[in-house]
C-alpha cells in the first residue's frame, strides 16, 4: 500500500512539470512574436507527424522554428512564411489545410455525416407521426 | 426482419472499420508527396567535404544525377549505403551525397568506415538545402535530370525493390534523353 502511495505521489510530481520547450528568440515587438506563436502552433512538426513546431523537441523543428523566427524578425507575414513552407513541404505541413481535390472529402465529411444524421431523423419523426 | 438489420448496423460498422485499418495497414501516409517534383533544384551553395571547392546547383547541369541525404547520425543511411555504393559503381549515375547536419570529422570516419561512393559530398552544416527541398528525415533521395529538375524523390531508405521499380525506369529514361536529346 505504501509503495503504492509513493509511486502515486511520483506520477502527480512528474505530471506537474510542464516539459515545455521555452523558445529563445527575441522579438522586436509584441505582434511579431504572436505571429510567431500562431504560426508554429499551425505549422506541423514533419518528424513527429502529430505534433506543431512549437511542442516539437526535434532537431528539424527547431531549425524550421528557427526559420520562421527569421521570417518574422525580417517582417515576412504570416501567409508568406506559410507559403515558403507549403512550397517544401506540401500541404501537410499546414495545419490548416487549403480547399482542393484532394482534401475536398476532409472538408465536407462533417457535413455529409450531419445531412445522413439529418436523413435518419426526418424518417424517423415522419414515421412516428404517421404510426 | 427489421430488427435483424438493425442489430447487423454495429457489426456492419465494426467490419468496415477493420477493413479501412486493414487497407491503411500497407499505407505508409507517413511519406509525403514532395510538391518539389517537376520543380528546379532550390539555389545552394555548399564546400565540399574532400575536394576543397564550393559548389552550387549550376555546377550539376548538363548529366543527370542523385542526390543522397545522408549523415553519421543516421543509423538507416548506414542500412541503405551498401545499395547507394551499387548505384554508384554501376556508372548508370553520377551519385552526389549532401552531408546533413553532420559534423565533418563525424562524416569523414563514417565514409573510411562504410566507404565513400560519392561523386561529390556537399556539406549542408545548417541544414539550409535539406529545408528548401523539403527533406524530413535521412536518408532521402533525389533524382534530378540533366537540366536540373528534381525528377523523384524517394523519402526513406532505398530498398532493391524501390530502386528497381522507381529509380532505374526514371534513370534509364534520363540517361537515353542525354545521348539523344
Amino acid at each position: 500500500m505504501n509503495v503504492f502511495k509513493i509511486i502515486i505521489f511520483i506520477m502527480m510530481v512528474m505530471m506537474s512539470i510542464k516539459s515545455h520547450a521555452i523558445d529563445v528568440y527575441e522579438f522586436d515587438n509584441v505582434q511579431q512574436e504572436e505571429l510567431y506563436q500562431q504560426l508554429t502552433k499551425e505549422l506541423r512538426c514533419l518528424v513527429c507527424q502529430n505534433q506543431n513546431l512549437a511542442d516539437s523537441d526535434a532537431g528539424l523543428a527547431k531549425d524550421l522554428k528557427d526559420q520562421v523566427a527569421a521570417f518574422v524578425k525580417a517582417g515576412q507575414d504570416a501567409e508568406t512564411i506559410k507559403t515558403y513552407m507549403i512550397d517544401r513541404y506540401g500541404d501537410f505541413v499546414n495545419y490548416d489545410p487549403p480547399m482542393n481535390a484532394s482534401t475536398l472529402f476532409l472538408w465536407f465529411s462533417p457535413l455529409l455525416v450531419f445531412l445522413i444524421g439529418g436523413i435518419i431523423l426526418f424518417i424517423n419523426i415522419r414515421k412516428r407521426q404517421h404510426g | 426482419m427489421k430488427k435483424v438489420f438493425i442489430a447487423l448496423v454495429p457489426l456492419s460498422v465494426f467490419i468496415g472499420l477493420i477493413v479501412l485499418l486493414y487497407v491503411n495497414l500497407n499505407n505508409h501516409s507517413e511519406v509525403l508527396p514532395s510538391p518539389l517534383i517537376g520543380k528546379k533544384i532550390p539555389q545552394f551553395e555548399h564546400p565540399t567535404l574532400y575536394s576543397n571547392q564550393v559548389l552550387n546547383q549550376d555546377d550539376f547541369i548538363g548529366q543527370p544525377w542523385m542526390l543522397n541525404v545522408f549523415g553519421s547520425w543516421c543509423p538507416s543511411c548506414q542500412f541503405e549505403h551498401p545499395l547507394v555504393t551499387a548505384l554508384a559503381n554501376s556508372g548508370k549515375i553520377k551519385v552526389v551525397g549532401l552531408n546533413w547536419k553532420d559534423e565533418p570529422e563525424d562524416a569523414i570516419k563514417w565514409l573510411k568506415r562504410w566507404g565513400n561512393p560519392y561523386h561529390e559530398i556537399l556539406v549542408d552544416y545548417q541544414g539550409d538545402t535539406a529545408i528548401n527541398l523539403g527533406v524530413y528525415g535521412a536518408p532521402e533521395t533525389f533524382l534530378i535530370d540533366a537540366q536540373g529538375t528534381i525528377v523523384y524523390k524517394i523519402a526513406g531508405v532505398l530498398t532493391e525493390k524501390n530502386i528497381q521499380q522507381e529509380l532505374m525506369p526514371l534513370i534509364e529514361q534520363m540517361n537515353q534523353g542525354a545521348t539523344n536529346p
